[in-house]
């Protein structure tokens, strides 16, 4: 009996690992391949690690294009749309948690009906309300909506705010808060871990958004990462070391990220997945 | 009540302008285009059914609809599966869970742009680690993504390595699943197999359901992975689908007419389609969903 546990616990473990190591190759190519000259990439036998370590992909991605720039454009618009989106999704979700308001029976519902409407469907014709204003070729189609608050980040407030305790609002507005400072003195600071998740999402989505910026963003000079990264591969198919160092160099910010906020990003993906 | 309408309406305000304005108006715009000529550079001009008509006869309008459902019908389930089955793995009280639990995760937090960059060097039929790697093992070593009967396989494959977030979502509800119950059965004789079908899956079936849905929607606008794919076999800069087309998904077709031929009105119709359509595969999963999805569990 015991050693069937054993035996089923090995094999466990041996799944396990064989399958996590399949997860993690791609990543070490990833890094190996940047590392390697563009000679040794394309000749056979196929090497694993370099021959000659060559640092110069990541200083030659500087050459072939705009790095730097395709950067900061991303990074800005990043960091103005977590601030959207922290600015709008919790207002939101408080209002149709904390507040005894008519609307707030129907708002929850719309919400999650729109996260089933694709994309696609509203694409075009809020690219003509942007060209009207005459706002594409700029961030701020790709800015703007993040202030409306998205369904995904209300959704997952509500259900941060709903299992806070009522009781703490009750004794804020009998001292006379009125719900603006509730809301500013009370519940966002008790919301920090939930806030700390959107933002991290939101910095995720918008860092490796492609179509939003493919549609908005035609001036080389303002292309995005991910833009500039498919115009590289259009132009330099087969330079895969310097494809993976600028891939390498994309990526990095986020790893980095992970690994400082790991534990809201694994409660983050909990709290969205659950529903009711 | 009445008098907290006015601060309930105010903290929602950015929502109900942003839905007026980035949902509501676009949908009606979009189903109105839809029956337009429309290329931007003039006013709509209403044609009736004439899009639609037109769609019904492009064989490449027929060819996107088949490469996104393949995708979708293909990867759905094995994603799900896939998923469910690591996740059952991980909930077995092993040492190491969470070495494993970020292993599987980190994948998913790439941006696509990188993962698809990555996955098309892996695959790559001449200097690919996965062709070396098989020819090693003295396998066959196929085109992957430039073979247009394999592309979209390859897609899906690529696919699988990007599913941890669905790994910890069915981590996190199998954790909430009594042990009790477990334990009962097995007093009670009950294998594994029972086991799974009769407690874990009821337990868990309103998270599949809604990861089910999710996952089509996602599937059914797949966009830049095979974007990317065809970018690198596409030196002219036009509007292509990949090998034989193999690679061109409906959302990949519908932004070619909208924003390379200028032909908004087909788009919309296109638009309007896909939205009809995942309004009925939404419908019919929840309808079913009467018979296998358990609320409350346990009872």
């Amino acid at each position: 009996m015991r050693s069937r546990v054993m035996m089923r616990k090995t094999g466990t473990h041996l799944i396990l690992f064989v399958l996590g190591l399949s997860f993690l190759a791609p990543f070490v190519w990833m890094l190996l391949t940047s590392l390697k000259s563009l000679e040794e990439i394309s000749s056979l036998p196929v090497t694993i690690f370099p021959k000659l370590v060559l640092w110069s992909n990541f200083s030659e991605v500087f050459n072939v294009i705009p790095f730097t720039d395709y950067f900061l454009n991303t990074l800005l618009i990043t960091l103005l749309s977590v601030v959207g989106q922290l600015f709008s999704a919790p207002l939101v979700a408080y209002s149709i948690t904390k507040i005894e308001w008519t609307g707030a029976r129907w708002i929850f519902p719309i919400v999650i009906a729109t996260m089933l409407i694709p994309y696609q469907v509203t694409m075009i014709p809020v690219y003509l309300i942007f060209q009207k204003m005459g706002l594409t070729g700029s961030i701020w189609p790709l800015v703007l909506p993040t202030f409306t608050g998205a369904p995904l980040y209300i959704f997952l407030l509500r259900q941060f705010f709903m299992a806070l305790p009522t009781s703490l609002i009750h004794a804020a507005k009998i001292d006379g808060a009125s719900d603006f400072r509730t809301y500013w003195n009370i519940v966002l600071p008790l919301s920090r871990p939930a806030l700390t998740s959107v933002a991290i999402f939101t910095f995720l989505y918008t860092w490796s958004d492609f179509l939003g910026p493919l549609l908005y963003i035609n001036d080389a000079a303002r292309y995005t990462l991910t833009l500039g990264l498919q115009a590289f591969l259009a132009e330099h198919y087969t330079e895969w070391g310097l494809l993976m160092a600028a891939s390498v160099m994309f990526t990095l910010p986020i790893v980095i990220m992970f690994f400082f906020a790991q534990k809201q990003f694994i409660e983050g993906i909990s709290l969205t997945g659950i529903k009711g | 009540m009445r008098k907290n309408n006015f601060t309930g309406f105010a903290f929602a305000s950015p929502w109900i302008i942003g839905f007026l304005v980035f949902t509501l108006y676009p949908l009606g715009a979009s189903l109105y285009y839809g029956f337009t000529d429309f290329n931007v550079f003039q006013s709509p001009n209403f044609v009736g059914l004439d899009n639609y008509n037109e769609l019904m006869k492009d064989d490449l309008f027929w060819k996107s609809v088949r490469n996104t459902l393949y995708l979708t019908v293909i990867s759905t389930p094995l994603n799900l599966l896939f998923s469910l089955l690591t996740a059952m793995l991980l909930n077995s009280r092993i040492r190491g869970l969470s070495v494993y639990r970020t292993v599987y995760y980190i994948p998913t937090i790439i941006p696509l742009a990188a993962t698809s960059l990555l996955w098309m060097w892996i695959m790559n039929a001449q200097f690919g680690l996965l062709n070396a790697f098989l020819g090693w093992l003295g396998l066959p070593q196929p085109n992957w993504l430039a073979d247009p009967a394999l592309s979209k396989l390859s897609l899906i494959l690529m696919g699988l390595w990007s599913v941890g977030n669905i790994i910890i979502i069915f981590l996190a509800s199998l954790q909430e699943v009594p042990q009790s119950l477990y334990e009962s059965a097995s007093i009670d004789g009950a294998g594994m197999l029972r086991k799974f079908t009769n407690i874990t899956v009821p337990w868990i079936s309103p998270i599949i359901l809604f990861q089910l849905i999710m996952q089509i929607i996602n599937n059914l606008q797949y966009f830049t992975q095979a974007y990317f794919v065809v970018s690198s076999t596409n030196l002219n800069q036009g509007a292509s689908g990949g090998p034989e087309n193999s690679l061109l998904v409906y959302a990949m077709y519908l932004y070619h007419n909208a924003f390379q031929y200028f032909k908004m009105g087909k788009a919309s119709a296109m638009a309007w389609i896909l939205f009809v359509m995942a309004g009925i595969i939404t419908w019919v999963i929840f309808k079913s969903s009467k018979k296998w999805v358990t609320y409350g569990g346990g009872d």
